[in-house]
């Protein structure tokens, strides 16, 4: 039976977090004052991210992508190329070509399962050539963000039950299957699979890394 | 009259009498004080050889007059590339109080190469799939100029798991790869600086293993060559070592080795824990205290107090041999003179064999003794420790003495905690192992990261770990692991457990009879038994 090896993105093959990318556009917005505005804004917001990030993933899904709200669609996807070569793929860890590489000649299929928006990890999953993966989407009105996202929301317990469906789909054994990720919201992708790993985890994660005698690695 | 008669076999034998003096007995990071039969037989290890009285002088002699070969300086032409490949800190045990042996060999092979216009030189280390070094291990083993001057970018670890730093040399006509360390290959003169701790190390071994990758490596590295090898420690009697050495000679013949091989005394420790490796018949009054505050302190410190300074303990090795040139005759003549250190003649098996395990390893060096480890110095490294036949007879009863934790070293040892709980209460065959398991951790890719990035042992090693008491595991009838402070560990290991020594040799004479003969290691030791 064929097997996948699952990878959260952001701080798991790439250093940035979501944060990044919302500062990236806020510096991008069009017009001095609204650039410093946002910027200004998303700074401040820190604090609150953390501790909400902390608290719960889906509290912190609906502070963040409320920053998004009034954003253009085409704007977002006019950016995504800028993005991805000023922000993500200097981000890339240097391991993570190492680990695809040898991911991939032991046939498993690369999967990314990512909180972050789908307009912005395209241009990295053509680089990295992951066809499959699944990551946020926003909602748009007339083209326009509203700040909401479209179900399903990836997060904690909703990226595991998206793989289960994904493997039964695709006749991938996850008891073959490995996964990766940074931090502990992703606790229920990493207990699915036969093969979890911890990639620069946070101490939550490490600790239970540890416990559980996962191997933590080091991508750096 | 009998007993005294005995008692002098050999300076380093000695037989418990009635009135002897409790013996010292290893058990992980604690040294206990037994009282064993009478009539038991106790092999310390030899006196220290003298060590060279100028080991500068000895190096700089072996490299002007090496055998086989012209001398280094001959070698060398201005605008050369260069590649020195040293052992790594697996040896010896525990590591040597600076500055070792490799750092002034280094420094005196490095001044000539300058002298000599050579400055294209690199310095790896040769792992092979052991765990790399850490910088603060690199950098004790080298010493601050050649840090400063190598590292990171001319001085760093082998990878066996980077395709694009790898090259394949050939087969030999049993169709065993060699594939090894590209620097190396491509350099127009590869030495190799070896430390020869045992007589398993050094010769063919050195490139042939040391800067070698997975699938070159798993042509010897197997249960069967180890099953046919009697023993390992012997070369003669090594099956492990002669099929090494066909491989290694795809190096000799495709690559200008220069091979230099240094072997020490078993200096092991100095003035203050030097009564570890003295009889306890010969102890002064001095010895017994500084026993006694030793095991005092050792009882109340907590566990990673302890460890830190049980892995701080430094060896007071002295370099008895230095020989340089073709890697065959080098080899050859520092075996010699390893063995002159080594070798203890005994005569006559044992019923029971008593193995005490310290918390040293050539693989746990800063790190724990984890109970794969306590096996492989049990049933691989202690029980190969004989030139004829194993001390032991065949069906006897091991008994090793060991805390037998099951605590593993997240960094350095993550795929033998899955080896651990997930295959061993599947199986213990190591075929088995070997066919269904061995590549899946050898290629698991977390694994390989942990491997190339972090510190870790490769994902296949906990199986050439298993292997390597393979030996000892088909031999022995009935293996014990007394002082075992939990059930599940032996059991898992397919070992019987006692509380303590008394508890397993009486399990021992249970199984052997009551008029077993029972020998003991003392522990620290190195020491071959040449069985007559």
């Amino acid at each position: 039976m064929a097997a996948a090896a699952f990878y959260d993105l952001e701080g798991t093959l790439v250093s940035t977090n979501l944060v990044h990318t919302l500062g990236f556009y806020a510096r991008n917005e069009p017009g001095l004052f609204r650039s410093v505005k946002k910027s200004a804004a998303t700074l401040l917001s820190l604090p609150i991210f953390a501790i909400t990030d902390q608290y719960s993933r889906k509290v912190f899904n609906d502070l963040y992508f409320k920053r998004y709200k009034g954003v253009s669609e085409d704007r977002l996807r006019y950016l995504a190329d800028d993005l991805f070569l000023s922000v993500l793929k200097p981000a890339i860890f240097p391991g993570t070509y190492e680990l695809l590489e040898k991911s991939r000649s032991l046939g498993l299929r690369q999967v990314v399962v990512t909180g972050a928006l789908d307009v912005s990890v395209k241009p990295l999953m053509e680089h990295l050539e992951i066809k499959d993966y699944v990551a946020n989407r926003l909602e748009f009105v007339n083209g326009v963000a509203t700040g909401r996202l479209l179900p399903p929301v990836m997060a904690a317990a909703t990226k595991a039950s998206w793989i289960r469906v994904f493997a039964e789909r695709e006749g991938i054994s996850l008891s073959d299957s490995y996964a990766y990720t940074d931090s502990m919201s992703d606790l229920p992708m990493l207990s699915i699979v036969g093969h979890p790993a911890a990639i620069c985890p946070d101490m939550r994660l490490r600790q239970t890394a540890l416990h559980h005698d996962w191997p933590i690695l080091n991508l750096k | 009259m009998a007993l005294q008669l005995r008692r002098k076999t050999h300076e380093s034998v000695t037989y418990i009498d009635r009135d002897s003096a409790p013996r010292i007995v290893a058990s992980g990071m604690d040294f206990l004080l037994e009282d064993l039969p009478v009539g038991t037989r106790v092999i310390y290890p030899n006196p220290p050889i003298k060590g060279l009285p100028n080991r500068e002088a000895a190096i700089r002699y072996a490299l002007n007059h090496p055998h086989d070969c012209d001398p280094l300086f001959a070698q060398l032409e201005p605008g050369m590339k260069v590649t020195i490949a040293v052992d790594d800190i697996s040896m010896p045990i525990p590591p040597m109080k600076t500055p070792d042996i490799r750092q002034t060999a280094l420094e005196i092979l490095l001044e000539m190469l300058h002298g000599h216009g050579v400055d294209d030189v690199h310095i790896i280390i040769a792992i092979s799939l052991h765990r790399k070094m850490t910088a603060p291990e690199m950098k004790r083993m080298v010493g601050q100029k050649i840090w400063d001057d190598f590292y990171p970018d001319r001085y760093y670890n082998h990878d066996a798991e980077d395709p694009s730093n790898l090259v394949l040399l050939g087969e030999n006509e049993h169709k065993e790869p060699l594939r090894i360390n590209r620097r190396a290959a491509e350099s127009d003169l590869l030495i190799y600086l070896n430390f020869n701790f045992v007589p398993m190390n050094g010769g063919h071994k050195s490139v042939g293993v040391g800067l070698c990758d997975y699938e070159s490596l798993r042509a010897h590295h197997n249960p069967n060559v180890i099953r046919a090898s009697h023993s390992y420690m012997d070369p003669a009697g090594s099956e492990l070592g002669r099929v090494i050495s066909r491989v290694g000679k795809i190096a000799d013949e495709h690559l200008n080795v220069f091979h230099i091989e240094t072997t020490v005394n078993n200096y092991m420790f100095g003035a203050d824990m030097g009564f570890l490796t003295k009889s306890e018949d010969d102890f002064t009054a001095f010895d017994r205290m500084k026993y006694e505050a030793m095991r005092y302190t050792m009882k109340k410190m907590p566990l990673p107090a302890k460890r830190a300074m049980y892995n701080s303990l430094k060896g007071n090795y002295e370099m008895i041999a230095c020989h340089a040139g073709r890697t065959e005759p080098v080899h050859d003549l520092i075996i010699q003179k390893s063995m002159d250190q080594y070798v203890v003649p005994i005569q006559g098996q044992c019923d029971i064999l008593i193995c005490p395990v310290p918390d040293m390893s050539p693989y746990s060096i800063n790190s724990i003794l984890n109970p794969l480890l306590v096996q492989v110095m049990a049933l691989g490294y202690h029980f190969n420790m004989y030139r004829g036949k194993p001390l032991l007879k065949k069906g006897g009863t091991l008994i090793l003495h060991h805390p037998c934790n099951d605590e593993f070293d997240h960094n350095f040892h993550p795929s033998y905690i899955e080896f651990f709980n997930r295959l061993l209460p599947e199986t213990r065959d190591a075929n088995v192992l070997r066919d269904k398991y061995e590549q899946e951790f050898a290629n698991n890719p977390s694994y390989v990261e942990m491997y190339r990035r972090g510190n870790a042992y490769h994902g296949s090693h906990p199986f050439f770990m298993w292997y390597w008491g393979e030996g000892g595991r088909q031999h022995a009838g009935h293996v014990i692991a007394a002082g075992a402070q939990n059930a599940h560990v032996p059991a898992m290991m397919g070992w019987e457990r006692a509380d303590n020594l008394t508890e397993a040799i009486a399990m021992g004479r249970s199984y052997m009879g009551s008029s077993a003969e029972i020998t003991m290691l003392h522990q620290p030791i190195i020491a071959i038994a040449d069985m007559e």
